[in-house]
């Protein structure tokens, strides 16, 4: 949309000022969030891109930053990742069928069920990392383990989920609804058979970014014990350390060796996030339909 | 069409023949996923309150909340959590003065002056910012925004308010910009017409007409934005520094309510003793402060939807 054709633009100099002025800093504000980016990138890369070899990948982590590896947390993010994916689908998508295509909106426990999951959406994830102290770790004893962290993930991604998977079957025309119902399908049949299939593309798409969220998440593993020294690889109920706890360890040492470690360690998270995200765009280009 | 009326032997039945259990199990076991989201916060209040309710039995809730000296570890102790609070203000206000000015412009760029191929570039790479780990954030204040700080000459230590705020600030940048962006994007094209046909400039259309226009979506994207910054942990935890700080100079180091909670939390304290309990009392404070921020957000966000959709 453009106002202002040659013979209409302001001939007052103060006015194409103050318009100069504040199109600079309009563009300011979107060149310092760039520059921002670009800023940590080459940091990062420039920094870490020496220690990225295969003694981070097979090594466990050490004392000594010349034989540090991460072999330990990486294969951590990687199982939690896929433990995230298998818990949070079926509860985000189930939770989504229902607030979508079966809730009463008028009734008020459904519309309290809608604020509750926009506001734990914004509850901050260090209180997700409490509640898997006081419930998991300590309350039902389950421990230190890669499944209270897991779970913690789970929940705290969960509202995120929610509300693409919401999107993708919202965006489904009711007319594919109607059809199905003419002919005799039944409610979940129409839900399973049309709408569903339907909704994949969106929902995958959604799904795998808040997984993405989730995997660079740091603070409530850090309460369900994730910090602490680990040599082994990761089981469901052992001890473990995941690669954003690893950097932050790195991170806060003092000696300049680790935290060249801990740029390399972030060249490999903000790798494991970029494919995700990569896939995730890829799925909603080549799957996606529009109505 | 009356007479075809009498011709209809009796009216149809659209009800099923016969009960389906199966579609009952399915809407039940639906709802149960539902309840998983309201189990969660019922037990996040439980997991905050309960230890936090004990917590206030030892300490008086009054020294809590007005005392200036946290020191859970002293002898004698003194549970004062103004200093966590004014440390988490400060930094928090430091990120403000990043995020809300240029998120805005952010937004009036996108939404005012980018045409559409330009938006659509632009915004998802925007939206990178707001995707990369917390913790590469804190590497990155520490390692590259707190020497240049120093370079400029500005007498911070290894530790400040100021740096991890700037970062902060430039993370939730995305956020400001994308909520302001929608609510600026649906206010309806007459009003601009209206205020161009009249001879404004794009600046006027901008400030005058479109701002006010949304500006419950925008004071939204600033009550989230605020909220996100009061209760991000990984910057201030690796870049703000360990130590209560009474004070309100952003060169200072401080530690922050989520700092604290990070920093007891992910030791080996014994469960029930005082040191456990202080981890619930500043978890409830955060999240009594956050929660007051989402409600004010998420109900200003309905009403912008409500105006123009």
């Amino acid at each position: 949309m453009s106002a202002s054709a040659g013979s209409l633009r302001s001939d007052r100099p103060r006015g194409r000022w103050v318009g100069r002025l504040f199109y600079g800093f309009l563009l300011f504000s979107l060149v310092l969030g760039f520059a921002t980016l670009g800023a940590l990138l080459v940091q990062v890369f420039l920094e870490g891109y020496k220690w990225v070899d295969l003694v981070l990948f097979l090594e466990p982590p050490s004392a000594d930053p010349l034989i540090a590896g991460a072999e330990p947390a990486i294969l951590a993010t990687i199982f939690l990742g896929v433990l995230l994916i298998l818990f949070t689908v079926p509860l985000g998508v189930g939770t989504a069928i229902y607030l979508e295509e079966y809730a009463d909106r008028e009734r008020w426990y459904n519309r309290l069920l809608e604020v509750n999951i926009q506001n734990l959406a914004a509850v901050p994830s260090i209180v997700y990392g409490i509640l898997g102290l006081a419930f998991l770790v300590r309350g039902i004893g389950l421990g230190r383990v890669l499944l209270a962290g897991a779970m913690i993930l789970t929940l705290l991604v969960l509202p995120t989920v929610i509300i693409a998977a919401r999107e993708a079957i919202r965006a489904v025309p009711d007319s594919i609804r109607q059809g199905a119902y003419a002919l005799g399908a039944t409610k979940w049949q129409v839900v399973w058979r049309q709408v569903l299939p339907a909704a994949t593309p969106g929902i995958a798409t959604g799904s795998i970014l808040a997984t993405s969220r989730g995997l660079g998440e740091t603070a409530p593993l850090l309460l369900v014990g994730a910090l602490t020294y680990v040599s082994f690889n990761p089981t469901l109920l052992g001890e473990f350390t995941a690669l954003p706890v690893q950097i932050y360890q790195w991170v806060s040492r003092p000696q300049e060796e680790f935290r060249t470690l801990a740029a390399a360690a972030i060249i490999v998270l903000l790798g494991i996030l970029l494919t995700l995200n990569a896939t995730a765009i890829w799925i909603r280009n080549r799957y996606e339909r529009r109505w | 069409m009356a007479t075809r009326e009498a011709a209809a032997p009796q009216p149809l039945r659209l009800r099923a023949s016969r009960r389906r259990w199966g579609e009952d199990v399915v809407k039940v076991v639906l709802a149960l996923c539902a309840f998983v989201s309201v189990a969660t916060t019922v037990g996040i209040v439980v997991a905050l309150f309960v230890p936090a309710i004990e917590f206030f039995r030892e300490v008086s809730i009054v020294d809590f909340l007005t005392g200036t000296e946290w020191a859970p570890l002293f002898e004698p102790p003194s549970f004062g959590v103004l200093p966590l609070v004014a440390g988490t203000l400060l930094v928090t206000v430091c990120a403000s003065f990043v995020c809300i000015p240029f998120g805005l412009g952010g937004a009036i760029y996108l939404s005012e002056y980018a045409n559409r191929r330009t938006r659509r570039i632009l915004k998802p790479m925007l939206e990178i910012l707001a995707g990369i780990p917390t913790v590469v954030y804190g590497y990155f204040a520490l390692t590259f925004v707190t020497p240049r700080l120093q370079d400029i000459g500005l007498p911070v230590g290894v530790f400040s308010a100021l740096s991890a705020g700037l970062v902060m600030g430039v993370m939730l940048l995305p956020t400001v910009a994308s909520i302001s962006e929608d609510s600026m994007a649906a206010v309806p094209q007459d009003l601009r017409d209206g205020a161009y046909a009249l001879g404004s400039t794009r600046v006027q259309v901008s400030t005058l007409i479109v701002i006010p226009a949304a500006i419950s979506g925008i004071i939204a994207s600033f009550v989230l934005a605020i909220s996100r910054a009061v209760g991000e942990t990984m910057i201030v935890l690796i870049a703000a520094g360990g130590q209560p700080n009474w004070t309100w100079n952003p060169l200072e180091a401080v530690q922050t309510m989520t700092a604290f909670i990070a920093a007891t939390g992910q030791g080996d304290v014994p469960t029930g003793s005082i040191e456990y309990k202080t981890i619930f009392a500043v978890g409830a404070t955060l999240f009594v402060m956050t929660f007051v921020m989402n409600l004010i957000s998420i109900r200003l966000v309905r009403r912008f939807r409500e105006v123009y959709e």
